[in-house]
């Protein structure tokens, strides 16, 4: 099993390419990049160059420079969510699936709830009375997915809490909260990370389509969504300013989801049987 | 007959809810709503503009007044009336709802007529070059945003090989064929997404019905390849299909917003969008709630088509 993850194979490509994304969005800022919001009027729409790999947009910024920066916004806003998100949701899973009675019930129709709701129908909602911005953002984001991750601690909770081992570490006297957090959380980690995952995947999708809509990630911060919804306007003249944008997302988000197949795969072995394999 | 209404009570507490949690959202913000709803160009707002809003909406009264009297406004279909032109919400709702609904319905006969034939036949020739191709290229599909798909279109087919036109609108009854010319590609933009779906779907559960008893027996009867996989394998195979389907409505809805976005298609969500900007409280809370109520509806005819396919879905 653990030589299984040192072994290089072609499955393990898209962790590596989301390695090193991650690496370079985390490390942007002390990268020796140019500034993303430095304008350069003179050299509007200009080509690429030495200096700009990629040319310059319509404000003459560097377009490469705003590409790493917007990947940086879209994983940083994706993992936030994904993290508020999935404490939040176990917390709930857990609580209702180790108490059951009436914590449960209100914890499950809660989750019902907000799952009436298109996820994107309910993030505008938060816009109109919030507004637009990361401060609303990642807040709605998280409420969006925190019923996926409730269902998924609790069906995982069912399946352990009479178990034996739990049942042992009862009997000695331990809390609630200890059989809950130290005993029963670790063994149902690897249903949660599969689920964190594919969140990161889905929240990324789910916010370049709000700065799309101008209703995210606020200018002149770069954001992938953000760009192509610009690039739109300039599409004649300039046809590379929304080319680009739109293969780093998709590459991104196929990244992002192979990766998540493959975690899925590793993880959780039972539904690799659904996909023919 | 008795699983049927169960399912359609269930169905309208739903909807209670989502119209109890619409109109408590505004409710739950902190502070006073309407300053924050003018507030958006960064000054406070006039005291005068403040009070007359809140009369407007109804603010100053008692919230439970308010809620029986949001109550009573939907059981005759009045959504209120928007901040922006004082419109009635319903009356524009009713104008744009038809051509939201058929590009839904468009995207969906897409999505099934690729999905389904690619799917059986892939799943009938396992690990040759289609399948193989198809199974690829369906995992590009399913990730790229409809939105970035949207996009992509129209730079390649109206602005590269001048094709058609970017985008816009045309009522069917002025012009029938450009019309469904226009209805074309935003269709395609959300079918395409679908379509990977549905395919995989398909595969997977043909698969399974594959190797079971009846096709081995209706293929001992001497039944010919054409008559199985019509009458044996489709119609089982297809169940799962129709679940996942359903599930899928939720984000097909989403979907709709962006690509009439993209491509100017003066649906729902072109009303929608420039009702966030606006912060018109009325215009977004009404399609949201008409949205969900298509949500709810939709699930519970598929539901129900599910239960007529299924006799043991109907206990």
């Amino acid at each position: 099993m653990n030589g299984a993850f040192l072994k290089f194979t072609p499955r393990q490509i898209p962790a590596y390419l989301l390695a090193l994304l991650l690496v370079v969005s985390l490390l942007a800022p002390l990268l020796p990049l140019q500034d993303p919001l430095k304008m350069d009027t003179a050299a509007r729409f200009a080509g690429p160059s030495g200096a700009h790999l990629f040319g310059q947009d319509e404000f003459g910024r560097d377009i490469l420079v705003r590409l790493i920066f917007a990947i940086r916004n879209s994983l940083i806003v994706a993992f936030a969510a994904a993290i508020l998100a999935g404490v939040i949701g176990t917390a709930l899973g857990v609580l209702a699936g180790y108490s059951r009675g009436l914590t449960e019930m209100l914890a499950m129709r809660f989750i019902d709830i907000v799952l009436c709701f298109p996820p994107l129908l309910l993030a505008m909602l938060a816009v109109t009375l919030y507004g637009p911005g990361p401060v609303t953002l990642i807040p709605v984001l998280a409420i969006v997915f925190v019923p996926s991750f409730t269902r998924v601690a609790h069906a995982s909770v069912l399946s352990v809490r009479s178990q034996d081992y739990v049942e042992a570490v009862r009997s000695m006297g331990a809390s609630n909260a200890r059989v809950m957090f130290s005993t029963i959380l670790p063994n149902i980690a690897g249903p949660l990370i599969v689920q964190f995952s594919f969140t990161v995947a889905v929240t990324v999708v789910l916010e370049s389509g709000l700065s799309f809509l101008g209703l995210g990630v606020l200018p002149p911060a770069p954001s992938l969504g953000l760009m192509i919804g610009t690039g739109r306007a300039t599409l004649a003249q300039a046809p590379m300013l929304l080319v680009w944008p739109c293969a780093a997302l998709t590459a991104m988000i196929l990244i992002l989801n192979a990766f998540c197949d493959d975690l899925r795969d590793r993880l959780d072995p039972k539904s690799s049987k659904i996909r023919g394999q | 007959m008795f699983w049927f209404l169960r399912r359609g009570f269930a169905s309208l507490i739903m909807l209670w809810v989502i119209v109890t949690l619409v109109f408590m959202s505004i409710h739950f913000v902190p502070g006073d709503p309407v300053e924050l709803l003018l507030s958006q160009d960064g000054g406070s707002a006039d005291p005068a503009t403040v009070q007359m809003i809140r009369e407007d909406l109804g603010l100053n009264r008692p919230i439970v007044e308010q809620y029986v009297e949001k109550l009573k406004g939907l059981a005759s279909f009045d959504l209120g009336r928007s901040m922006v032109d004082d419109s009635s919400v319903s009356a524009e709702i009713a104008r744009r709802l038809p051509r939201t609904l058929e590009l839904i319905a468009l995207a969906a006969l897409i999505s099934l007529v690729i999905g389904i034939p690619a799917g059986i036949y892939a799943a009938l020739h396992t690990g040759r070059a289609f399948d193989r191709a198809a199974s690829y290229l369906a995992g590009f599909a399913q990730g790229i945003p409809v939105f970035v798909l949207g996009t992509l279109l129209i730079l390649v087919f109206s602005q590269m090989l001048k094709l058609t036109s970017a985008g816009g609108f045309v009522a069917f009854s002025q012009a029938p064929g450009k019309h469904i010319g226009l209805l074309l590609m935003p269709s395609l933009s959300i079918g395409i997404g679908l379509a990977a779906i549905v395919f995989r779907i398909t595969r997977a559960s043909t698969l399974e019905v594959l190797p079971l008893d009846y096709v081995r027996t209706a293929r001992a009867k001497g039944l010919g390849d054409r008559r199985i996989v019509l009458h044996h394998i489709l119609r089982n195979a297809l169940i799962p299909v129709i679940t996942i389907f359903a599930l899928q409505i939720g984000s097909l809805l989403g979907g709709t917003v962006l690509v009439e976005y993209v491509f100017n298609w003066p649906g729902l969500s072109g009303m929608l969008v420039s009702g966030v900007n606006a912060r018109d409280y009325p215009t977004v809370t009404g399609v949201i709630l008409v949205i969900s109520a298509l949500f709810i509806g939709l699930n519970f005819l598929v539901d129900v088509l599910y239960g007529l396919t299924d006799p043991r879905v109907r206990k």
